[in-house]
């Protein structure tokens, strides 16, 4: 009823203005003035009709239980249906999204070659590589013992169940402690042959209770990560979906094609057993950008729903791929996994046995030979660069990650829990005269005020200065630039600051990880840490329940 | 790197001079971009920052200055009926362009700058860069004649009330140069209203009326032109009869189109040699303002076009309405007439002031078009409206930001 009684208002208005104007205006414009009015009401009148009718179809339709948000439902043909042109041919039955926004951050010293395999003595588990652990997790192994690889290390008090494990065999050679007696590091000196504890695979019939149950006690379990929030799952949790993205499009980050080689079997498996594990599906995200060249274990996969994501960064970041297929609602949660997680995991349930094995890459300009190695999970950081990066006067940044959202490393500490790249940078710790206005050295950036854009492939150096100073929020649509995501970045990061929890709930908070938002803090022209404001969010977000 | 070691050695002590500190570190960082590197979050920068994003606004008023200077010589010459050829005398009309132009800019730079200063030092945080860009714009929107202690507090009021006490760069809801505008608009009407305010030069602007030089035209450029034996300034100069300042849009006030190509040419209009305030007269060197804006994507062309099809969608409803002779007036004719591409190009784009999404980008920039065009033809007291429109919409800005915001959350709950 209430669009009826705006058109009538609406006529009403037009009608009386007519009056009052013909009233003013001269005899000959008047008719002119009359009749184009009076266009315009007919129109007005005619469109709130058809609006009416399409609402009150959708109100039917939803009354029903048809999703009216995904389906075509009214008489006015959705215009993006229009607009988004025809699914290239490879699809086939998947869906295709092509991604608009986002920025390729090009650097040089991407990884090449074949697999090497490198010599990397010590290992460690970190406790602070799992969000929410608490700082003391129980630690059941001592100083001099020997492990196996899936043997237990230590488990988080509040969550007794959840096992972490030794990905690698041999002895422990330090309990590495923080500030407030945290425990930082479990620190493992590798057997040169792996030993791996044999696990007693569950049948193909086993419940849900037995194979989550055979995942913690395997250590597996903390391979898992659940969003919002990025941490281990909590026990008991039933995931909405899992979702897998199959490439990563991030600065250096590995080829997936290289990771997946000779484990396409193993994959499958994981995903299998993945299916068993969440009331939705799983999903797949593949590379749209080059269709031809993704791995038949990618493509061919069965038992998932399969999306293929064409963009720049950050199309093959999980959260995007989630967000353009089934959004976190508040009080949902979802798990995802990166591909080598999930090798793993089919690993287990084939073999038996943890294998933790891990490709990574190891890639930046600083390295004077970018290349992929294979080693195990916590591998220590300067056994595993072993002396490749280049002696140029200059320090470096040691990065596990890529340079976007990893952490800094030094060379005595170990490669993340879930990354597979090292990338080292040069640090930009030096005065540069006039260097905001008139730069020596290209740096990249999505600004056209530098002369980037006239070269789209060139593969910058790159270092660590914040080129300018910290400033507050001025410009805006930056973020919204590289972010093909339907957010409002700046406004959910202001609702952060400003501890409004509905807004941030609105604006959807749950949807993002620091890895969706850290290139909006890279293109940040007021040079604002966006990841740890993000953060800060999701723990009041979570904290709040 | 002698010349660092030198600087960083002259370094005042924050504690016991914190005023000096900070105008130290801000013509410090001006010269050295700082060594700072990133630490937790990304690790790697985008080149852009706060400076060099400024420095490309003011950047792209240079032409609009140096136009704009020459042309209060121009017509404060063509008052007197002397050298009407736009090349003619062109040594006495870039002087006394300069010996009005250097003051402005000077007082509205110091001015400002220095309530920056002072107040970066009370609150203990870098000078931000802000006023970089009000600072140039100021000049460029104020009559030639402004004198300069109202221009003084007019900076002053803007900086203080408009920007400081909301909490500084980026933390303001009106825009600074449009503020320092309107005060002075609304507290000395007479400086920058009507046809007398923009012909520099002469006591008052009737036929008849002497020339007002100082020391500078008939001291120091008279001798120095004397050396090199070109034209100089004659003290006995009037001006001339029959004469009227009156711009384009007070023409088309009074007859619409017709009595303004009266007195202008299109091309005249179009390039600019007309009085009005000092740098909003050539269309053309704006108009590649405007494109070396949108090219460097520094400010956002979602706002200009939808400026200017809000300035047109208003042109046309005038034009069908036609009551006065200047609602006939076409909406190609407008933007020809009056500061309506100075204000799209420079004023609507501040982007602290405008919306900060894109669809509120749209309805901010349609809406200061069409306001915009309505105040101009509207308004009997006034024949221009982008400074009262922008202000007007600039309050709204945050309104329009609200209900897009709202729109996304709204979304985002229904479809749960």
């Amino acid at each position: 009823m209430r669009k009826f009684n705006k058109t009538l208002i609406t006529i009403f208005l037009l009608t009386s203005t007519q009056a009052i104007l013909s009233a003013q205006t001269s005899n000959q414009s008047s008719g002119y003035l009359f009749y184009s009015l009076l266009g315009v009401g007919v129109l007005v009148a005619l469109g709130a009709i058809i609006t009416l009718a399409d609402n009150l179809l959708k109100v039917e339709a939803s009354k029903v239980g048809i999703d009216v948000f995904k389906k075509d439902i009214g008489i006015l043909p959705s215009l993006s249906n229009y607009l988004t042109g025809k699914k290239p041919e490879f699809v086939g039955e998947n869906s295709y999204h092509k991604l608009t926004r986002g920025y390729d951050l090009k650097l040089s010293g991407q990884a090449s070659g074949a697999v090497e395999d490198v010599r990397v003595t010590r290992f460690a588990v970190c406790p602070t590589d799992f969000r929410g652990m608490s700082p003391i997790p129980k630690v059941v192994v001592e100083v001099g013992d020997t492990v196996k690889a899936g043997d237990a290390l230590f488990f988080d008090k509040k969550n007794p169940e959840v096992i972490y494990t030794a990905p690698v065999s041999g002895e422990i050679i330090e309990v590495n402690r923080g500030e407030k007696r945290s425990i930082i590091e479990v620190v493992i000196l590798a057997d040169l042959v792996q030993q791996h504890k044999v696990f007693s695979v569950p049948s193909a019939s086993a419940s849900r209770t037995e194979i989550t149950q055979f995942l913690q006690e395997s250590g597996a379990w903390a391979l898992l990560n659940q969003r919002p929030y990025d941490i281990v799952p909590p026990i008991g949790d039933i995931p909405r979906d899992i979702y897998i993205s199959t490439f990563d499009t991030a600065p250096l980050a590995p080829d997936a094609n290289v990771i997946i080689s000779g484990k396409e079997v193993y994959f499958q498996k994981g995903l299998e057993v993945l299916g068993l594990l969440t009331s939705g599906s799983v999903h797949l995200g593949l590379d749209g950008r080059k269709p031809e060249s993704v791995s038949s274990a990618f493509t061919q996969a069965t038992g998932v729903a399969k999306h293929w994501f064409a963009g720049k960064h950050p199309a093959g970041n999980v959260g995007v791929q989630i967000h353009h297929t089934k959004p976190i609602k508040s009080g949902q949660n979802v798990w995802t996994l990166g591909v080598q997680e999930v090798i793993s995991i089919g690993k287990l349930f084939s073999d038996g046995v943890l294998d933790c094995t891990r490709i990574v890459a190891l890639a930046g300009s600083k390295l004077s030979a970018p290349k992929y190695v294979r080693t195990y999970v916590g591998a220590q950081i300067g056994e595993l660069l072993g002396g490749i990066i280049k002696e140029d006067g200059k320090d470096s940044r040691i990065i596990s990650g890529d340079v976007l959202s990893g952490k800094q490393k030094t060379t005595n500490q170990y490669l993340g829990y879930k990354d597979d790249q090292v990338t080292v940078i040069a640090e930009g710790n030096e005065y540069e005269l006039f260097g905001w206005l008139l730069p020596i050295k290209p740096r990249p950036s999505i600004s056209n005020t530098f002369p980037n854009f006239l070269f789209p492939d060139y593969k910058f150096e790159g270092d660590t200065n914040t080129h300018g100073e910290a400033r507050a929020f001025v410009v805006s649509g930056q973020y919204e630039e590289v972010l093909p995501m339907n957010i409002y970045p700046q406004h959910l990061m202001k609702a952060i600051l400003a501890n409004d929890f509905e807004k941030m709930e609105g604006l959807g908070i749950q949807e993002l990880s620091e890895e969706d938002i850290a290139l909006c803090e890279f293109v940040c022209t007021s040079k604002i840490p966006l990841q740890k404001i993000l953060r800060e969010g999701l723990d009041m977000v979570q904290s709040q329940g | 790197m002698g010349l660092l070691q030198f600087i960083k050695s002259i370094e005042p002590d924050k504690k016991k001079s914190p005023v000096l500190h900070t105008a130290y570190d801000a013509f410090f960082t001006f010269a050295y971009a700082p060594n700072t590197v990133t630490s937790g979050g990304v690790h790697m920068r985008d080149g852009m920052d706060l400076k060099r994003l400024m420095v490309h606004v003011v950047l792209a008023m240079q032409l609009c200055y140096i136009f704009g200077t020459y042309n209060i010589g121009h017509q404060h010459f063509v008052a007197q009926g002397q050298y009407l050829g736009f090349m003619d005398g062109f040594n006495l009309k870039l002087a006394h362009g300069l010996i009005l132009m250097l003051p402005i800019f000077l007082v509205s730079h110091i001015v400002g700058l220095g309530i920056e200063f002072l107040w970066a030092a009370k609150k203990g945080h870098a000078v931000e860069e802000g006023f970089l860009v009000s600072g140039a714009l100021i000049p460029l929107i104020m009559p030639p004649d402004i004198p300069l202690w109202i221009l003084s507090l007019a900076v002053a009021f803007a900086v203080i009330i408009g920007k400081e006490a909301f909490g500084g760069t980026g933390m303001n809801i009106w825009n600074i140069a449009l503020l320092a505008r309107v005060f002075i608009f609304f507290a000395y009407p007479t400086t920058i209203s009507g046809d007398l305010a923009w012909v520099s030069g002469y006591e008052k602007l009737v036929p008849g009326s002497a020339v007002d030089y100082g020391w500078w035209h008939t001291g120091f450029f008279n001798s120095l032109f004397s050396w090199f034996d070109w034209p100089m300034f004659k003290e006995t100069a009037t001006v001339v009869n029959g004469y009227s300042g009156a711009t384009p849009l007070t023409l088309a006030y009074q007859g619409g189109w017709e009595q303004v190509t009266a007195k202008y040419s299109e091309s005249q209009m179009l390039w600019g040699a007309i009085p009005g305030s000092i740098g909003e007269t050539n269309k053309i060197f704006i108009v590649l303002g405007a494109l070396f804006l949108i090219i460097t994507k520094v400010a956002s062309f979602r706002i200009m076009l939808s400026m200017v099809l809000g300035a047109i969608g208003g042109t046309l409803i005038l034009n069908v309405w036609g009551a006065t002779p200047f609602m006939e007036v076409t909406w190609y004719q407008h933007f020809l007439m009056g500061s309506f591409l100075f204000a799209m190009a420079f004023m609507a784009t501040d982007p602290v002031t405008a919306s900060s999404t894109n669809t509120g980008k749209w309805i901010y920039g349609a809406s200061i078009g069409f306001i915009g065009i309505i105040v101009r033809v509207i308004n009997p007291a006034y024949p221009e409206g982008w400074m009262l429109a922008i202000l007007f919409v600039n309050t709204f800005a945050p309104l329009i930001d609200h209900y897009v915001l709202e729109a996304n959350i709204k979304k985002r709950l229904q479809s749960a």
